[in-house]
């Protein structure tokens, strides 16, 4: 594929990306604050949300499993989940721990429970899909090209 | 590409998120502020130079040897910007320990929250908060901080050059590792002198640790 190709390829997926729900505003924001002293500003921060997300994923596993449930501290996780994927613009993810809150708030095991599933898939597809699109830019780098915007 | 006058101006964030810390951060910087960034209220209050009994250590070497370059130095906050919600000090708690502190008092503060919460919000202003940004923070919020800075800023007050003096041993490595490590280590590195989330030019320009 040349490099025209790969651009429009790029240009189409990320609009797919908003497009579907999967990021939002915020993560035109975090480009935009990426220039060529910072480059790699978004790939930074991106890999913090998926250490720090995985992380959290972790935390709310062991917290839903255990025999007296803290629904004090599954929300807390929660709310850091829902604060960092805001943070990056990863939408789709903010919005089921938006659910996710209030069936913590309801002490709602079941809810919890669906919910964690919930995240846990968007959160996977989101991470893909990102990881697709920096492929896509990083084939667009190295053939000399640079990034649409 | 900052004016020089802008620069002078240092603040200090703080936010328990690693995440959000590197966000106001690049925010920060681009608008042409030195940055320090912390993961807690208490941490703020140590750079702050307040400890839990209300005392002031200028140059005592006494508490951290190492701690002291950066206090001779005199660093100067110039505007505290805090996270509300924080495990242990809220940063309502960090705001109202600042507003008591004769020698902190004037310290601009501003609050950042994912919440829109009335209450939260006019219960920080009346406490003395100059702004309260809703999250995620955009770099037009930043351009309401300059005022609040400009107030402040005194013309005889000795400026911290902390690139002249490249006393700590700060390799880039010990501060990557740094970031994936628990808090622990976190303070370990703020006592030895090392902050890695300080501004600092390094040989390739990075200054925050992925």
């Amino acid at each position: 594929m040349d490099l025209v190709q790969l651009q429009r390829q790029l240009v189409e997926y990320r609009t797919s990306l908003y497009h579907e729900g999967f990021l939002d505003e915020q993560f035109t924001q975090l480009q935009e604050l990426q220039d060529e002293n910072n480059p790699d500003f978004v790939v930074e921060v991106v890999s913090l949300f998926f250490e720090d997300s995985e992380r959290l994923l972790n935390e709310l596993t062991k917290a839903l499993e255990q025999q007296s449930i803290d629904f004090k501290r599954v929300d807390a996780h929660v709310h850091q989940l829902k604060g960092s994927s805001s943070s990056i613009g990863a939408q789709r993810v903010q919005k089921v721990c938006i659910a996710f809150r209030n069936y913590c708030e309801e002490q709602n095991v079941e809810g919890c429970l669906k919910c964690l599933q919930q995240v846990r898939h968007e959160y996977s597809l989101v991470k893909t899909k990102l990881e697709s699109m920096f492929q896509l830019e990083q084939q667009i780098l190295s053939a000399g090209g640079s990034i649409p915007m | 590409m900052g004016m020089a006058a802008d620069s002078e101006f240092h603040v200090l964030a703080v936010d328990d998120s690693i995440i959000d810390r590197k966000l106001i951060e690049r925010l920060l910087k681009t608008s042409s502020y030195q940055v320090t960034t912390v993961d807690s209220g208490s941490k703020a209050l140590e750079f702050l130079g307040l400890h839990e009994d209300d005392r002031i250590h200028q140059n005592t070497p006494s508490v951290s040897p190492n701690n002291h370059q950066w206090r001779l130095q005199e660093v100067e906050v110039n505007l505290v910007i805090t996270d509300y919600c924080m495990p242990g000090m809220t940063g309502y708690d960090l705001l109202k320990k600042i507003k008591e502190s004769s020698s902190l008092k004037n310290i601009p503060v501003v609050i950042m929250s994912s919440e829109n919460v009335p209450s939260r919000i006019s219960r920080c202003l009346e406490e003395g908060a100059e702004e309260f940004f809703l999250k995620p923070v955009r770099l037009s919020d930043l351009s309401k901080l300059r005022p609040h800075l400009l107030k402040t800023k005194s013309k005889d007050h000795c400026k911290e050059q902390v690139d002249e003096k490249p006393a700590f041993p700060s390799p880039k490595q010990e501060g990557k590792e740094e970031q994936q490590q628990s808090k622990n280590n976190k303070r370990k590195a703020m006592e030895e002198g090392v902050s890695p989330e300080r501004t600092r030019p390094r040989p390739n320009g990075i200054t925050s640790m992925v």
